[in-house]
């Protein structure tokens, strides 16, 4: 048994960090979030530089070896300071999908530019009415000749406004929702046919609702063999779900120690409010969430990295309790800042929206205690 | 034990319904039935329907131009008006600085100022919290120092919730000299807003909406003629109302209202292809939300009869703040949960009223996630429920 994180880790995580710390104070990051396009293509490119753009990749596919350890402890860095730069979409989504259902030749093809930063995407799979079921696909894609024309309409498609490519799940066979039946397209967003409707998001995110109206691909832009794209999904979703969960734990890390800062530092009656035992008690439940939140996390990674089959459960149980925590410590931070900490001035606030889009993403705590309950 | 309404009760609520059938202006009940928000002027012009209907001042007594209505039609009135999706009043005016006056004011005072408080045709703000004066308002620092027939007024109040519309604001403010005991310094105020010496600046709340904003006074002159009452019984006069002015405030209609609504809500929601409504873990949830409301109601509807017997709303009335803020609050976070994805869109436009752009997701979905973060305010304004459960500690446990 052993816990520590070996030495190449260490400096992973000492690099995020450190620029987190150095680069990702709440102004500038609120900068960002109100930039043009909502992410810093400096830090992007900084983030290919210091190679964490390959962290989600296979040493066969030129990454770093695509460990969940490795993924979990860069987006809890990333979590601490809230990086709004979509390197869950694009590297471990887009990439990931491709890495795991792509050809030799599409891989060869694309993750050289995802790795160094030159390639955006995202990964277009909810629907208005699928909630969190990854199976429930209603746009279909109907092969013509050598090409495939879709017809459709996906929601919420994080980072679907700055993506150069998106990958759609398309039904291709089945009713609407068959496990099977359901393909993969790799498509530039800006082919004819696709409209992407931009917008911000509650947590300082970009996403699109995109449109496909007969959308003419070539049949050579599958990911993965027809119909049979599910599997793929399913593990990539899940991989995503783990690198939330680690997100959070992230954030949930700075706002129990930001709380129980304020509270010493804030006075009413002539004393602390830390010195009150009614709020010591609270920010020791938050500071326990935060713990369990944490164990559970490392459960997941350690049981993606050791695949044997049981991930899929690991991964709802880790989403379901990181879920739990992360209403408990955001609600809670906010009540224990008062006034201030539901006002848009304070980092408290933003820390709360994103612990509440976390619990939503890619399927709520609920679906996840019932998913693990299931497996 | 019985809780039936008299057959003058039933007329009543009947004549209630008519009216706001027909004059409740649509644009403001879809508005407010579907959580948007609605701006000054549908405000303004609602409270002045209900002026013209002599139903502005529901509290007031009825020498000043109030409702005189007893508690149950007080009761009948907030449940109807949730279910028409008639907006609350803004309650600075009507509700907060009115009875201050009618109590404590002269007679002057009343005649100068109750009347456009009743009409709304003066806009007020509640200038009582500090930056550093929260839970303990007492000591607030603002000081208010005698100048000849004016006082001089320097200090900073801050979350005076829609302040950037105000003509007037009431304010506490400390008055006497350094021994003066912290109670016993603090003076009831009324300052005209329209004054250079004032600046308000914008606070914007997690929905990204100015809602409260944080006043200075830079050697303010107000005339001394606009105290209330005594220099120095301003924490008296404050409190008094503080307890005296709680009907309503489990919001217990409103949450029905809501409930109602969200129910409907998870019934056309697809999960899988089955109704959200039909998901054990969600419908679990739904009931344990309903049968607190539903103690609550009764626990709102045993203190109203208390009221109607004669006694004074006592500090059980901390039950109900502490109650409705909770269940209020997990009404709207339920709102969340239903709308899914279509929580995460955050487009300010789409929760305004008058919207006419392409909406993103569906309506109901636009405001859940803004709302259920804006509303964690309510926990924290109005005595925050920690300091409701010291209240009730104190006062009712004798701890
Ligand atoms: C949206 C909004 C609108 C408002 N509108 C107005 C307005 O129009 N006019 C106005 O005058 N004020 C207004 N307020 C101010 C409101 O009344 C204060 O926010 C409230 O009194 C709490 O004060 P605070 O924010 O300074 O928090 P603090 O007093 O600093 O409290 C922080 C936390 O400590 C807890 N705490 C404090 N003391 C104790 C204790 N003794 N024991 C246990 N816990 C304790 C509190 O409950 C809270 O959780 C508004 C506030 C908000 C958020």
């Amino acid at each position: 048994m052993d816990f520590s994180y070996n030495d190449e880790q260490q400096m992973l995580r000492d690099s995020v960090s450190k620029f987190v710390h150095q680069d990702y104070d709440f102004d500038s990051r609120r900068k960002i979030v109100d930039s043009e396009t909502g992410y810093s293509k400096e830090h992007w490119a900084l983030f290919a530089e210091l190679g964490w753009l390959m962290v989600p990749f296979s040493e066969d596919d030129g990454g770093l070896g695509g460990s969940a350890v490795d993924l979990m402890l860069v987006m809890e860095e990333f979590g601490k300071g809230m990086v709004v730069e979509p390197f869950l979409n694009t590297a471990v989504i887009g990439g990931g999908l491709i890495a795991d259902a792509g050809s030799d030749v599409q891989k060869q093809d694309l993750l050289p530019s995802v790795m160094e930063g030159q390639l955006q995407l995202a990964f277009a799979f909810t629907e208005a009415q699928s909630r969190y079921n990854l199976a429930d696909v209603d746009t279909r894609a109907e092969l013509q000749g050598e090409h495939y024309v879709i017809n459709g309409k996906k929601a919420v498609v994080l980072n679907g406004e700055s993506a150069d490519k998106l990958i759609v799940s398309v039904r291709t066979a089945g009713a609407q929702r068959d496990r099977d039946g359901i393909s993969l397209l790799l498509l530039d967003a800006d082919t004819a046919g696709i409209s992407r409707q931009a917008y911000a998001t509650i947590d300082g995110q970009r996403a699109a609702e995109v449109s496909f109206d007969n959308v003419k691909v070539s049949a050579e832009q599958l990911l993965g063999a027809a119909g049979q794209a599910l599997p793929s999904i399913e593990k990539i979703i899940d991989r995503a779900t783990l690198a939330v969960c680690a997100e959070a734990v992230g954030s949930m890390e700075v706002v129990y120690k930001k709380t129980v800062e304020y509270t010493q530092t804030r006075k009413q009656f002539g004393v602390s409010l830390a010195s009150f035992q009614a709020l010591q008690h609270r920010m020791v439940d938050m500071f326990i969430e935060y713990e369990q939140a944490r164990s559970i996390l490392m459960m997941a990674a350690m049981q993606l990295d050791a695949g044997e089959g049981l991930a899929p459960k690991a991964i709802s149980a880790a989403k379901s309790r990181v879920g739990k925590a992360a209403r408990k410590v955001g609600q809670e931070a906010v009540q224990l800042h008062g006034g201030i900490g539901v006002t848009d001035e304070l980092d408290i606030g933003h820390y709360f929206k994103r612990l509440t889009s976390v619990q939503y993403l890619y399927g709520s705590t609920d679906f996840h205690t019932q998913r693990f309950a299931s497996l | 034990m019985n809780i039936d309404f008299s057959a003058e009760e039933l007329a009543f609520q009947d004549e209630v319904r008519q009216f706001l059938s027909t004059k409740l202006p649509a644009d403001i009940s879809e508005g407010t039935l579907k959580g948007l928000h609605l701006g000054k002027e549908a405000h303004v012009r609602w409270q002045q329907i209900l002026h013209a209907q002599g139903w502005a001042g529901v509290n007031w007594p009825v020498e000043h131009g109030g409702t005189g209505w007893t508690p149950t039609q007080k009761y009948i009135w907030s449940t109807e008006c949730a279910n028409a999706g008639a907006p609350d009043v803004v309650p600075f005016g009507l509700k907060m600085v009115a009875p201050v006056i009618y109590s404590y004011g002269n007679e002057e005072q009343k005649k100068r100022f109750l009347p456009d408080i009743l009409a709304s045709n003066v806009w007020w703000c509640q200038g009582y919290s500090e930056p550093n004066a929260g839970s303990d308002l007492a000591s607030l620092r603002t000081t208010a120092v005698r100048d000849g027939d004016d006082y001089l007024v320097n200090g900073t109040k801050t979350w005076t919730t829609l302040g950037q519309y105000a003509d007037w604001i009431f304010c506490l403010v400390r008055t006497g000299d350094s021994n003066t005991k912290n109670q016993e310094a603090i003076t009831f105020l009324l300052i005209d807003m329209n004054d250079p010496a004032i600046t308000v600046s914008p606070i914007y709340m997690l929905d990204g909406l100015r809602e409260v904003n944080e006043i200075h006074f830079d050697n303010v002159r107000v005339p001394a003629a606009n105290r209330i009452g005594e220099e120095g019984k301003g924490w008296t006069y404050a409190k008094v109302l503080l307890t005296h002015e709680r009907t309503g405030i489990a919001r217990v209609a409103a949450s029905k209202q809501k409930l109602a609504a969200l129910k409907v809500l998870a019934q056309s929601t697809s999960n899988g292809g089955e109704a959200l409504l039909d998901n054990p873990a969600f419908a679990q949830k739904l009931a344990e939300v309903e049968i607190e409301l539903l103690a609550l109601e009764y626990t709102d509807l045993r203190a109203l009869s208390a009221v109607s017997t004669g006694k004074a709303p006592g500090p059980e009335s901390s039950i109900l703040k502490i109650t409705g803020t909770e269940v209020g609050q997990a009404i709207d976070e339920m709102y969340v949960e239903v709308a899914g994805y279509y929580s995460m869109p955050f487009v300010k436009e789409q929760f305004m009223v008058g919207f006419e752009g392409d909406p993103v997701g569906p309506e109901e979905a636009a405001n859940s996630a803004p709302h259920y973060f804006n509303n964690r305010k309510a926990s924290i304004y109005g005595g925050s429920n920690e300091i409701q459960k010291n209240i009730i500690s104190k006062a009712v446990l004798g701890l």
